[in-house]
């Protein structure tokens, strides 16, 4: 814990749906629930007008949606996401240079690294009001809730304190008065199961928390886990922000328009995921031994398969020629909706081959594959809900609902007033899907911890 | 069929027949030994439709005749029989054993459903038993055992008048012996893939006679087989094998032409401190070895973990250089060299190094083995 507020947690609200009302600006001030749309779909993020009724993040769709009939449901558009995201970090990193994102939507700043020189609430609080003002006006009207206190634990509990649009700056050694009252699920790591122990010895509060002696805690919930809480409910943590954790895998994966059938062209994409994370595994000068496809089908059932090999490679022909293997091994004749390859085990060595990399074979059974996959997105159109989309006549606009052959489409953009709606047979030759814009590094990576 | 054959000749004989059939046949009767009696004495032979075995074993016959009896069973019989003679006699659809007070009755299987085994090739030449196992030994050291590429798990024999070439490589490391044989006919050329581990073995197993015989069938790709033959106790010994599909790659030219670092070094000190070192890298990350003035400094482990370090003495002329293998790579090399002094050459941390033997510190190195070893890039 530090002696004045200098960690800054922020936290974008309700941020894919905030998104989309952004660019869909009949949505404006209305239910809107981002997420899979499948059988089995989950809510990624609801709108605040929709959590009113009761919709939240992780809740099934099909329970968002008989809560909330009338919202508008949209799939993801994380190009989008990605690109706001990272116009948001910039913004931070120009705060100060050490920048911790844990996802797209939020991040931890070390302000010490700042250039900052007064750490007293008040002038905290008129730095984080531009900071605000700053996100909103970058992201085209997301807002993002600020917490500032001496620690992770309590920066970002106190940027969850005044959700949305919040700003709270904890003042030092009040951090204890804030956590007490507060339950203990408001610790990170204090999950239903570990809360339902504590709840057994009549533990509910934070304050409760800190009566039970170290040695009672462990025996409880385990030494680890227990030693950790201990210091975490005295507002003890002093876990520093780290702008890049050393990564342990390697993976690019995309979403397709279309549910893809073909073998051929499953056998080429995972060609061309290999080379990019090859590329990445270089540019990091990484190596990794255990080759990991991830396959999520039309269903939206997820399917990992993984391989080890003998030694760490950064070869994209090893890994291509093992992912595709292994891809092989799941039943993909139902039409696959993602699809991911990843290398972890990383070394930083490489045993290479005598014979180099003489071999061709598999490089120039990629290239035709290739170009079939763009004509093959165009053969069924498949039209998303919330998709963006142009027509030759009308503009750019956004699917608003599709089926029987028909896709109803909104002509209306984040700059416009909300606009009109149409509809198309599904494969009129006038619709497309809008083109992304250029993003000088969009590749679809992630890198997990 | 009614024979009786001394019993470690038979133990010996059946022991090396049973041991290459199939543990799970196809068929039931490929894990069958065909027991046979003839002109040649006593004759065992076993086959799994790759690789054919036939030994023969000096016996007093009173009936000719031939029974299929389970090679495991058999053999695990005959290793724990008294020293005492043996006597076979067939006895209905069974087969009795007796040697002194012990008895056995064995099942047999139709010896109609056994496959006839292919005939031994003519004679290309002969080879020193003793010459040809090491030979062969130094060779398979770099042979591939992964059967998703076949080809590599080969030895490439190359024969061209009476200079022989064993050649292997797992794609990480290259082994190439040469060696004098005499064939039959002075000007012969012929290249052939035999799979690593039967030639291995069988050039192991034939070396209590003086010399191997050697016959190649075929044009050495596709349906071509080999056969050994060695005489051994009394008997003969034969094995066939289909010869491996496929192109090996051309990997002569991987030996590089030249070096700009030499460096000499105790063959056995440096093994010991490269099990030393090693032992804190942990799955197979590398060993480093830096050459300079006179003194080879070995290092593995990194800054997370557990971190080892040793310093030899090596005569060193060239350039100053530091590359990392694979330990088990590096130790199977020096393994293989069999030499008291082992002789390391290099271009680039990048490029293959050669290992060779040496007879001491200011030796050449004998050229008649050398391994290539591909070192490890590191990339921090």
């Amino acid at each position: 814990m530090r002696p004045e507020p200098s960690i800054l947690h922020i936290d974008l609200d309700a941020f894919y749906a905030a998104v989309e009302q952004r660019d869909k600006p009949s949505l404006r001030g209305k239910p809107v629930i981002v997420g899979g749309l499948g059988a089995r779909g989950v809510v990624s993020t609801a709108s605040y007008e929709a959590r009113a009724f009761g919709v939240h993040s992780a809740m099934s769709m099909a329970e968002a949606r008989s809560r909330c009939p009338h919202a508008a449901f949209l799939t993801g558009r994380f190009d989008a996401y990605r690109r706001i995201s990272r116009a948001v970090m910039a913004i931070l990193r120009e705060l100060s240079p050490l920048v911790e994102p844990l996802s797209l939507d939020e991040a931890f700043v070390d302000l010490r690294e700042s250039e900052l020189a007064r750490f007293d609430v008040e002038s905290i609080t008129e730095v984080m009001r531009a900071l605000k003002a700053a996100v909103h006006e970058t992201s085209g009207g997301v807002y993002g809730s600020v917490g500032v206190a001496s620690s992770k634990l309590v920066a970002k509990i106190a940027s969850d304190l005044d959700k949305p649009d919040g700003l709270v700056v904890v003042p030092p050694g009040t951090e204890q008065d804030l956590l007490r009252p507060m339950q203990v699920t408001v610790i990170p790591g204090v999950g239903p199961a570990t809360a339902e122990r504590l709840r057994r010895v009549g533990v509910h509060t934070v304050e409760e928390l800190e009566r039970i002696s170290e040695t009672e805690l462990t025996r409880l919930i385990g030494s680890a886990q227990g030693q950790s809480l201990y210091r975490l409910c005295r507002a003890d943590d002093d876990r520093p922000v780290v702008s890049e954790r050393e990564s342990k895998s390697v993976s690019v994966e995309d979403t397709f328009d279309t549910d893809l059938v073909d073998r051929s062209i499953l056998q080429a994409i995972v060609s061309r995921h290999s080379q990019k994370v090859c590329e990445r595994l270089r540019k990091a000068k990484l190596s990794g031994r255990t080759i990991t496809v991830k396959v999520r089908l039309y269903d939206f059932s997820t399917h990992t398969r993984s391989a080890t090999l003998a030694g760490p490679t950064d070869d994209p022909r090893v890994v291509a020629r093992m992912a595709r293997r292994l891809v092989s091994e799941v039943d993909t004749s139902a039409g696959v909706r993602l699809l991911g390859v990843g290398v972890s085990g990383l070394a930083d060595w490489i045993q290479d081959d005598l014979f180099g990399y003489a071999d061709s074979e598999e490089d120039e059974a990629d290239a035709p594959a290739d170009e079939t996959v763009d004509a093959a997105g165009h053969v069924v159109r498949k039209w998303r809900p919330g998709m963006d989309v142009v027509h030759a006549r009308h503009g750019p606009g956004w699917v608003w609902g599709s089926g029987l052959g028909r896709v109803t489409v909104r002509f209306e953009t984040a700059e416009s007033a909300p606009g009109a709606v149409r509809t198309f047979a599904a494969d009129d030759p006038d619709l497309s899907s809008a083109p992304r814009p250029p993003d000088p590094d969009a590749d679809d990576e992630t890198r997990s911890p | 069929m009614k024979f009786r054959v001394e019993r470690d000749a038979l133990a010996d004989a059946v022991a090396w027949a049973a041991r290459s059939l199939p543990v799970r046949p196809s068929v039931p009767v490929l894990a069958g030994l065909m027991v046979e009696t003839g002109t040649e004495g006593l004759v065992l032979s076993g086959f799994d439709y790759e690789t054919s075995t036939r030994v023969t074993v000096p016996a007093e016959v009173a009936d000719e005749g031939r029974a299929l009896v389970s090679g495991r069973l058999l053999a695990d019989i005959c290793r724990s029989l008294p020293a005492k003679p043996v006597d076979f006699a067939t006895d209905g659809v069974k087969v009795s054993l007796t040697c002194g007070s012990a008895r056995f009755s064995l099942q047999t299987m139709p010896v109609e459903d056994y496959p006839n085994l292919p005939d031994m090739p003519h004679s290309s030449g002969t080879v020193p038993s003793e010459l040809f196992a090491t030979a062969v030994s130094q060779a398979v050291t770099a042979a591939g055992r992964d059967d998703m590429l076949p080809v590599l798990t080969g030895i490439r024999v190359e024969i061209d008048g009476s200079a022989m070439a064993l050649l292997a490589t797992d794609r990480f490391r290259l082994s190439l012996r040469e060696l004098e044989w005499s064939p039959e006919q002075p000007d012969v050329t012929a290249t052939a893939l035999v799979p690593a581990r039967v030639l291995a073995d069988t050039a192991k197993s034939l070396t209590s006679g003086t010399e191997v015989t050697i016959a190649l069938a075929g044009t050495g790709t596709g349906e071509g087989i080999i056969g050994f033959e060695g005489q051994v106790g009394g008997g003969s010994r034969r094995t066939t094998t289909r010869l491996l599909d496929g192109e090996f790659p051309k990997v002569r030219s991987l030996f590089p032409s030249e070096s700009t670092t030499v460096a000499r070094v105790d063959t056995a000190t440096l093994v010991e401190s490269v099990k030393r070192v090693s032992l804190v890298a942990e799955r197979n990350t590398p060993v480093r070895l830096s050459f300079e003035e006179g003194v080879v400094t070995l290092e593995a482990g990194s800054g997370d973990e557990a971190q080892a370090s040793e310093s030899l003495e090596a005569a060193i002329e060239g350039e100053p250089i530091a590359i990392g293998f694979n330990p088990t790579y590096l130790l199977d090399g020096l393994g293989a060299i069999d030499a008291p002094v082992a002789h390391l050459s290099f271009t680039q941390p990048t490029r293959p190094a050669a290992l060779a033997p040496a007879a001491d510190l200011d030796a050449d190195p004998d050229l008649d083995f050398r391994y290539l070893l591909m070192p490890v890039r590191l990339q921090g």
